[in-house]
């Protein structure tokens, strides 16, 4: 990792005496990693307790004590109870579950195919999901009797689950050779077989009417909204679970940086490391893309977010994405469900304008300090 | 107030039906009874709740319901695709009248476990549907015998249409074309709400070899000929204008370009199978079956 010593050293300025940077450079690590971690704890509150629906924070209180069993401490009304234990708990736990996938899932890809353009999307998890929730959203919509209302609530979020890693079995497939996976020819296949699903949606777009069009528009902005206790305790263990694990690939990651010959010298198992940064990022964000629909850009920018603070070892960039990643999801869906009352923006609008010319910013100071 | 009977036809009657409705309306609210604070989604049912004069009873409506133009000044839920379900509680609502396609399901069946009373209203593209719907929305509304009036005047205004339709034989072809962004505009086809007016006020929609709103070629939309075109108003905009449509290449050769019949009128009114409904019937026929429509 000289390349990034040398351009840290440049932030430090004139200083040349290694052992101080390193305890400077970890103290800076460790600031921004507590950093992450307050602002992910101030986002579930200011999630939690704002909405359209006004709850103090004293009845909030109460109705999470009346939930566990301790009775409730102020006299909240049922409503107050529903909203914030049906409807604002579980949002929350899905956006930090999405968003966290999402963040982690890209750090991971961006660090295997050692290339910043990089996005969960980029195996065809994304597309695939998108593809076989179009199928069912115009096919299914077109069926007289086939569908009931309650048969399609659950028929989508499995079929864009089942099409995401459909996809991306595929497209690993394809780049996979006697036991080795190339990863350009992996990007190369992602890059071909999403420009096929795309234009296979094309064609549902076609034939849709005009009902199935615009609920197809809405799913692919994406929404964390309508999501219910037993479906996201289904969903976390999904995304949660990969997410979590693909933080033990920070060293093989790291190694990875410096190409694939010189990881297979440093006694990294590359080839096990490409099957589960595959696997656990399609797994991640085809449970993610399931249960809210495409939300773009979190899983692309967050990642260079924490790669522009605090630098790009994978050791703290997975963890560090997972906690923003969360953080921004929740903060763009709070906007999302309050800019508009009593209507509701679909997030993805929301993080691609946010997320966009803010990240636009970030590069343009960067390269104002003369940091490329 | 009562309508003065010096003043012409037209007048009278639209004085009358404002009389009605104001009398109902004043009836009604006198009465504390029903629901009081009630979310409305879907164009024709917020119409309908409209021409019952329960108005004051809406805390909410959705983007759909444009009409009367009183209703886009309610505070907005949203499209009717895409509801969430915190900001229509924080409303505290006693009522939710959702028309069938109100969704997106999730977010639905969320505030049916809340316990908010919901009314699905059916959305069936014809005068029974019509009825229906008035009558449901009267119900649940608890102005029951006001839903009867209602659905009775639209019933007589719909049966005067259909009565000088009746054994119609010669049915002209009609276009209905709907702008979609800046693409092809979408003609509707077989199995539409608008292959419903049309048919209900003595025409049929053509093309009719493709079900659903569809954007045709160009030489499909030649082999369609249509002898009218009925544009809704905010597509006509979109459009251009009428001059602009009827002298499309796709469409300038046909008999509706040649003798200048295009139609045009509020979207909800054409296609939302609400109270309106008999005055689109009526329009409509007044360009398909000038001979018949004509004062007896």
């Amino acid at each position: 990792m000289t390349g990034t010593l040398n351009a840290s050293l440049a932030i430090d300025g004139a200083d040349t005496d290694p052992a101080a940077w390193m305890r400077r450079r970890e103290a800076r690590t460790r600031l921004a990693l507590v950093g992450m971690a307050a602002l992910l704890a101030a986002s579930v509150l200011l999630s939690v307790g704002i909405g359209a629906l006004a709850i103090p924070p004293l009845d909030a209180l109460s109705v999470l004590s009346a939930r566990i069993g301790l009775g409730a401490l102020t006299d909240h009304t049922p409503v107050q109870e529903t909203v914030l234990w049906s409807l604002r708990l579980p949002r929350a736990l899905l956006g930090i579950l999405v968003g966290a996938a999402l963040a982690v899932a890209g750090a991971a890809m961006q660090g295997l195919f050692r290339n910043p353009l990089a996005d969960p999307g980029l195996i065809g998890v994304s597309t695939g999901a998108a593809l076989a929730a179009a199928v069912v959203i115009v096919v299914g919509g077109a069926l007289p009797f086939g569908l009931g209302m309650v048969g399609r609530d659950l028929l989508l979020p499995l079929a864009a689950f089942g099409g995401g890693l459909a996809v991306t079995a595929l497209v690993y497939r394809i780049a996979s050779h006697d036991g080795r996976t190339e990863v350009a020819t992996m990007l190369l296949a992602g890059i071909a077989l999403n420009a096929v699903a795309g234009a296979a949606i094309g064609v549902l777009v076609f034939i849709s009417d005009d009902q199935a069009l615009r609920d197809l528009n809405f799913w692919l902005l994406g929404s964390l909204g309508g999501v219910t206790w037993d479906r996201l305790l289904w969903a976390a263990p999904l995304m949660l679970g990969p997410a979590l694990l693909a933080l033990v690939l920070a060293r093989p990651l790291n190694a990875l940086l410096f190409g694939e010959t010189e990881a297979l010298h440093l006694g990294v198992d590359v080839e096990r490391t490409k099957r589960l940064v595959v696997v656990l990022s399609s797994l991640a964000v085809g449970a993610s893309v399931a249960l809210t629909g495409v939300i773009g850009f979190v899983g692309l920018v967050v990642p260079h977010l924490v790669r522009l603070t605090i630098g790009p070892d994978h050791r703290v960039l997975l963890p560090a994405s997972l906690m923003l990643g969360a953080s921004l999801l929740l903060l763009a869906d709070l906007l999302a469900r309050t800019l508009v009352l009593p209507a509701e923006l679909p997030i993805g609008i929301l993080t691609s304008c946010v997320g966009g010319p803010f990240f636009l910013w970030l590069l343009l100071r960067r390269r104002g300090l003369g940091l490329w | 107030m009562r309508p003065d009977r010096r003043t012409g036809g037209a007048v009278a009657r639209a004085l009358l039906l404002a009389a009605l409705v104001l009398g109902v309306g004043s009836v009604t609210s006198a009465r504390a009874e029903g629901p009081r604070r009630v979310v409305s989604v879907g164009g024709a049912v917020t119409e309908i709740v409209y021409a019952l004069g329960a108005e004051d009873r809406l805390v909410a409506v959705d983007a759909t319901s444009t009409h009367p133009p009183a209703a886009d000044d309610l505070p907005d839920v949203g499209y009717m695709r895409r509801l969430a379900a915190e900001p229509i509680l924080a409303l505290d609502p006693d009522l939710l009248l959702l028309v069938e396609d109100a969704g997106p399901e999730k977010v639905v069946a969320q505030l049916h476990d809340t316990g908010v009373p919901i009314v699905t209203v059916p959305d069936v593209p014809s005068i029974d549907g019509v009825l229906d719907k008035v009558r449901r929305v009267a119900t649940a509304l608890d102005m029951a015998e006001a839903g009867e009036t209602l659905a009775g005047q639209i019933r007589t205004a719909h049966d005067a249409v259909a009565a000088r339709l009746e054994g119609v034989t010669k049915r002209p072809r009609v276009l209905v074309m709907i702008a979609m962004g800046s693409g092809a505009p979408l003609a509707a086809g077989a199995e539409t709400s608008a292959a419903a007016i049309i048919a209900m006020a003595g025409g049929r929609i053509t093309p009719d070899d493709v079900t659903g709103f569809k954007p045709l070629s160009p030489e499909a939309l030649v082999k369609a000929a249509p002898d009218v075109i009925v544009v809704p108003e905010h597509s006509l905009e979109a459009l251009g204008g009428a001059e602009a449509v009827l002298s499309r290449p796709d469409l300038s050769t046909s008999p509706a370009a040649r003798d200048g019949r295009l139609v045009t009128m509020d979207a909800l009114m054409l296609l939302g199978f609400g109270p309106r409904t008999p005055d689109a019937m009526a329009t409509l026929a007044k360009a398909l079956h000038p001979e018949r429509m004509a004062a007896r």
